[in-house]
Formats: C-alpha cells, structure tokens, sequence
C-alpha cells in the first residue's frame, strides 16, 4: 500500500490546490534567485573588467566639484556623502515648497471652477486642460529658458523699491537676519508649542468626557505662539536687521537669492501639479450631495459655516488619499531638475557623482531608496491623518 | 380681492443668462470685469505676435520680424521635428507607420465601426513588431536605419505605444499576482509595484540606461533606445497593474465562486470570465495612464534619445535661429497638448459609456 510510485505522488500534489501553490511558489523563488544570482555575478564581473570597485567607500572621498545652491556648508573639499545631503535638502527644498504652492493654486482653481461666475468658471476649467495636458518638462524648459533666460542682465536689473532684483541670475530678496541671543527666543517658540500640544491633548480628554470644547483654543494659540516668544526676544534683546541686496559693479552681492534652476523647477511643479489638485478639489466638493447644503441651511446655517463645517469635512475624505498621489507626483517630479541643472539629489548624485565615481550600482540604489523613502512617509502620514478624517462606520 | 402684482422678472434668453451667470452679485459682476479687462490687454496682443506681424518664411531668426512670432523656424525644422534623423529618402516607412496608426486607432475609436476586436487585437500584437522592424528595416531589400538615427514625434509616438502595449501584459500579471492567495506571489507584486511606485521614472531611466549593461553578460550589447523602452515598460507595469487591480476589486465576490463552482481552473475562470469585466471597467484608468505616459517619454532626453521635445530642444541652440524658445516650445505644446487633450475627450466619453 505504501508503494506510491513519484509519479502518482507528483500528479496528486498537481491537482491538490494547496500542494500547487507550494509547489508554483518554490518555482517562483528559484526563478527570482537564479535570476538575482546570474544578475550579481554579471555585475561584478562586469564592475572588474572595467576597474571599478564595489562598496560605499567613495563617499568620504573628496567630490571636487561646486554645487551652485547649498542649503548647507559646501564647497569643492567635501566628500560625495555630503554632496548626497546637499542634494536631498535641495530635493526636500523644492518638493516643499512646490507642495505648498502647488495646494493653494489648486484649491483657488478648484473652487474657481465651481463658481457661479460663467467666465471664471470657464478660465478655470481651461487652466486645468491646457496645463494638465503638456509635458511638465516642456513647462520647466519653457519657464527656464523662454521666460527667465531672457531676462536682463545683472547690471540693468529690473528693480521694486530699491530691495528687489530681478534678472538672469535670479530673484535677489531681502535677508532676515536676527541679532542678538536668538536662543531666547526660539526657546521661548518650543516651549509654548510644547505647553500648546499639551493644552490641545487635555482640551480633547476633556471633550471626550464632557461634550464640550474648551473654549477660544484655536484663537488662544495662533496668538501666543506669535506673541510670547516676539516678547521674549524683545526683551533680551534680539533684533530683526534686512540684509538687502546691494547693486555693484558687476553683480549684486548680499540678500537671498533665488537662483532662476529653482523659480522655474517652482513655477511648472506648482502650476503643472495645481491642475491635478484642481481637478481632485473640484470631484471632493462635487462628491457631497447638494441634499447636504440644503439641510444644513435648513437649520438655519449660514453660508460659511455650511461650508466649515458640513461640506469641507466631507469633501475631505474624498480629497485626501488622491491628494497624496498628487503630492507624491510632485516630489518624484522634482526630479526633473536635473534637465535644467538645479542642484537636487538625482542631478548632483546620479548625474555629477555617478560620472564621477562610476559606481554606478550604488548610486543609483541610494537614489531610489530615498525616493522610496519619502514616497513611504508621506503615504504613512496622509494615511493616517485620512483615518483620522475618515468616516466612522459601523 | 387680491392686488395686482408686478410681471416676473425676465429670466431667459441672452440677458437673463447674462444676469444668472455673469453678474448675478457685485462681486461676480467684479470677477466678471476683472477677466474680461485680462482678456482685452491678452488677446489682441497675443493675436498680433502670433499671426499679424509673425514671420511664416525665411531663412534665419534675423530675417524675421522683432515683434512677431517667428514661425519660420519650426516651418524650416518640421521635418526634423515629426522624422528625427531619419533618411529623408526612407521616410516613406515613417509615414507607413504613421498612416497603420491611424487607421488602427480610427479603427478603436470611431464608433459605428465593426471589427474593433480585430483591430484590437492587430494593434496590440502585431503592430508594434511590424512598425519596429519596418522602420529598422535589414530584410527584405529595406535598408537599415539604426535607431540613434529616430527621433522626433515619430520617436515620442513610437515609446509611447510600444511602452503601453509591452507593459500590459506585465501588469495584468502583477495585478493577479497582487490578488493571490499564494502569500509569496502577493509578496513579490506588491514589492515590485510600490518599489517603482514610489521612484521616480527619471531614476528608473537612469537605471535602465547605466545599470542594464552591467546586468547582462560582456558580449550582450543591448541598443539605447531598446534598453530605455525596458525601463520604461519596468516603470509603466507597475501603473497599469494598479489600475487593473481596481477593476479587479470591483468584481463581485459571486463571479469568483460561480466560475469555481463551474469547475474552471483559476487562469481559465480569469481569462475566461474575470479579466475581460475587469479591464472593461477600467478602461478610462488605462487610458490616463496613458496619457501619463505619453508625456513622460520626454524624459528620454535626459539619456539622450532625441524625442519631439529634446529635438526642439536642440534645434533652439542652433546659432541661425537664436531666440526662437517662446515658438519653439509653443509648437512642442501645442502638438503634446493635442494628443493628450484627444486622449482624455476619449477617456471621458468612454466613462460615460461604461
């Protein structure tokens, strides 16, 4: 009886599902790992013949190479690990700032193009279609070379009231720059944030237990966090100096400058990305049923607290998980930088340093893992803040 | 007894519109002045740099006129710019190629039209061979055109469709794959999609441009243009696969049991009953990916491959046509913005269709 020849064996795993699976598993992984193994074995032959060493030990060599916009030290003598940290502040720099831009430009579309106003409506919908439909890297290069590149030279800037410059080489702008012992004062910031956190949690206990909310939060915070640590640095001292940019002989020097690689990479993330948003925005308000307005102006709402507070929270779960495909969007998207030669991670490091080093392998791996990096965080935060606004069910 | 009372205000025709949707309240009627005030100082200025005092002939940017659009330029350069470097003489395969898209994309398109699962079925297997070996050429009696040679919108056309086609197959797989019961299959897709998911296609190209060389033995030499479609297709995959995954999702629970309860097997049950709803549905989403694609196959110009854009691009540094950018680009836009714009008109119908 127990003579069971391999053959039957292999035919009654075959139609045995769970045997199947197993077995199509197994295959698959041995499949992966041949592959994987076959692929390793190429490389670093390949890595040989032409000279090139594997590992990460060309980070702390010196790079050699200037990078035009640093948000930290640099110059030439540092090593490829801190152009890779230049690089990703650069990223995080304009992906930042592009978000911010990129939701208020698409929120004022997006509703714009709800108007009752016929011809506003009508300019909205029109944005979205021209902007959504056009390569954003045709955008960068348009805004790059056909709008900043013909701008003035240094010496016939174009100027506003003596502290704003405009020309080739980017928007010059009043410095703030504090004096004095600021520790005070950003001391002072943290701690009330600190207290501030800690009133908002006890503030929600104490809505949970009683059904009441403690009266005037938002107000309360918004101005002690600008007032007290304003004191607190006035009262030690601390000054507020502009450093404004001065004209010379050849070019200005002082202020903050805005090199034109990072206006024009702004300009087409914010304005390609706020068509997307627009749409989103538009599709959320749509999505709450026009029964929803009329029973809340039936309770004798009026227009602004209907939207505040019955239309805005559900249009919310509506926007929020596409709205993070957009931020995503514009974070990956930044990456086209390198097309015009703004300093972000993917150009100094997959650009200057993989040509440099011609580690090639770990270069690339470093890129995309940051990329994957961010991409993961933001999707772990914007899902947890939509549970938090999500509709609770039973 | 009831007093008269006034007749109702007029609400219809051209000045009832005009009140209800342009200046039903002072700050609409605000709005409303503001844009039309935009549109007086825009548009005839506009009108007058691109056709009154534009320049249609001529031989050089100091030919035309200071206040005008020269539109010389991408008059001279046209042919560079639909055709690339291709051979002037063997540019009648280009057309070949463009007049077999057409027509199989007429075909798909029109409605009214019979046959559209062969045309289908012809434009998803057969084309794409067939156009890459007419315009390579080497048989027949064709001479062969290599591939730094393709460029321009014929290049930006060919990535975009072969890069569509290729990777959907793959994306279908991966989309089951996610869906499985089997733990490691799940695993391996949902890696794979959110890995290229979350890096940009810029890096993937980077990628695919630096990194497949030293994946493949020494005498395997794997042309540019063939390794940035791989990477491309790698990248495209993971998109489609999302999008396949919702149609998926959106199957009743009860079509899963009826076809196993019919005694089909899982690929024949898929094949024969799941995917073909599926996809049906998520027709529209395969379309926006699409179009996201489309556009992104300008980004070829970073490894160097002279797509539409880059050709434009380059044709602007050319020191007899300086300071063309402004035209130079509109034109590119205007061509991209097209296709897209086609694109989503047919997404949309489809959505309303479905």
């Amino acid at each position: 009886m127990l003579k069971v020849s391999f053959k039957t064996l292999l035919a009654k795993c075959w139609r045995d599902p769970v045997w199947r699976g197993v077995l199509f598993q197994n295959g698959l992984i041995l499949v992966i790992v041949l592959i994987g193994y076959q692929i390793i074995q190429n490389t670093l032959h390949n890595l040989e013949t032409r000279g090139i060493s594997t590992g990460f030990d060309f980070l702390s060599q010196s790079a050699g190479f200037g990078i035009i916009q640093t948000l930290i030290e640099y110059d030439e003598s540092f090593s490829f690990g801190r152009t890779f940290v230049v690089g990703f502040l650069n990223t995080l720099l304009v992906s930042s700032f592009g978000v911010v831009l990129a939701t208020f430009l698409g929120f004022l579309v997006g509703i714009a193009s709800l108007s009752s106003n016929w011809l506003l409506a009508r300019l909205a919908g029109a944005y979205v279609e021209c902007f959504r439909n056009i390569p954003l890297l045709l955008q960068i290069f348009f805004w790059y070379f056909a709008v900043l590149g013909v701008l003035p030279s240094p010496r016939e800037s174009l100027v506003w009231g003596d502290s704003l410059f405009l020309n080739v080489r980017g928007i010059y702008l009043p410095k703030p720059e504090l004096s004095g012992d600021t520790s005070i004062f950003f001391g002072a910031f943290v701690f009330v944030l600190l207290v501030l956190v800690a009133l908002i949690w006890v503030g929600r206990r104490y809505k949970r237990q009683s059904g009441r909310t403690l009266p005037a939060m938002k107000t309360l915070s918004v101005v002690s966090l600008i007032t007290i640590p304003l004191i607190a640095g006035w009262l030690s001292g601390v000054q507020l100096n502009w450093d404004l940019p001065v004209q010379g002989r050849f070019n200005l020097s002082g202020g903050l400058t805005l090199i034109p690689e990072l206006v024009a990479l702004l300009l087409a993330l914010s304005i390609y990305t706020a068509a997307f948003i627009a749409e989103v925005v538009r599709a959320g308000i749509q999505s709450v049923s026009s029964g929803q307005r009329e029973a809340a102006a039936a309770l004798g709402l009026r227009q602004g607290r209907i939207l505040k507070l019955v239309v805005i929270p559900q249009a919310m779960r509506v926007i929020i998980p596409p709205m993070t495909n957009q931020y995503l969007n514009l974070i990956k998207n930044s990456s086209l930088a390198t097309a015009i030669g703004y300093p972000d991670l993917v150009n100094v490091f997959a650009g200057t340093t993989l040509n440099q080093t011609g580690q090639a392998v770990e270069v690339i791996a470093m890129t995309m893992a940051v990329y994957l990096l961010i991409s993961l965080t933001v999707s772990l935060f914007m899902n947890l803040y939509n549970r938090y606004t999500a509709m609770v069910e039973r | 007894m009831i007093e008269p009372r006034k007749p109702p205000v007029m609400n219809d025709g051209l000045p009832g519109w005009l009140k209800s949707r342009l200046f039903s309240t002072p700050l609409n009627t605000i709005t409303t002045l503001v844009i039309l005030y935009g549109f007086y100082l825009a548009v005839p200025a506009f009108w007058n740099w691109a056709v009154t005092e534009a320049t249609w002939q001529a031989s050089g940017s100091e030919e035309c006129s200071s206040s005008g659009a020269c539109w010389a330029f991408v008059n001279v350069r046209l042919n560079q710019f639909t055709y690339g470097f291709y051979p002037v003489d063997q540019q009648w395969r280009v057309d070949l190629f463009f007049l077999q898209l057409a027509v199989v994309i007429g075909w798909i398109t029109l409605p009214r039209l019979k046959g559209k699962g062969w045309a289908l079925a012809y434009g998803l297997l057969v084309m794409p061979f067939a156009s890459w070996a007419m315009l390579y050429g080497g048989f027949a009696g064709l001479q062969t055109i290599e591939t730094h040679l393709w460029g321009g919108l014929m290049l930006t056309l060919l990535l975009a469709l072969c890069g569509m086609i290729a990777s959907f197959p793959f994306g279908v797989l991966l989309a089951l794959g996610r869906r499985s019961k089997l733990p490691m299959v799940r695993a391996f897709s949902t890696a794979y999609i959110e890995i290229w998911r979350g890096v940009p296609l810029i890096t993937v190209l980077f990628m695919a441009s630096v990194m497949l060389p030293l994946f493949v033995p020494e005498n395997v030499v794997f042309d540019k243009l063939l390794r940035a479609l791989i990477g491309i297709v790698m990248f495209q995959s993971a998109y489609i696969a999302e999008v396949v995954r919702g149609g998926l999702q959106a199957i009743p629970k009860g079509q899963f049991e009826a076809f196993a309860s019919l005694g089909l097997s899982y690929w024949q049950g898929m094949i024969k009953i799941i995917l073909p709803q599926a996809i049906r549905l998520v027709i529209p989403g395969i379309v926006n990916t699409f179009i996201a694609l489309f556009k992104d196959t300008s980004l070829v110009l970073v490894i160097g491959l002279f797509d539409l854009l880059a050709i434009v691009q380059s044709g602007l540094s050319d020191p007899v046509w300086l300071g063309n950018a402004v035209e130079g680009y509109l034109f590119a836009g205007l061509v991209f913005w097209l296709f897209c714009f086609g694109m989503s008109q047919y997404s949309k119908r489809l959505e309303k269709q479905l």
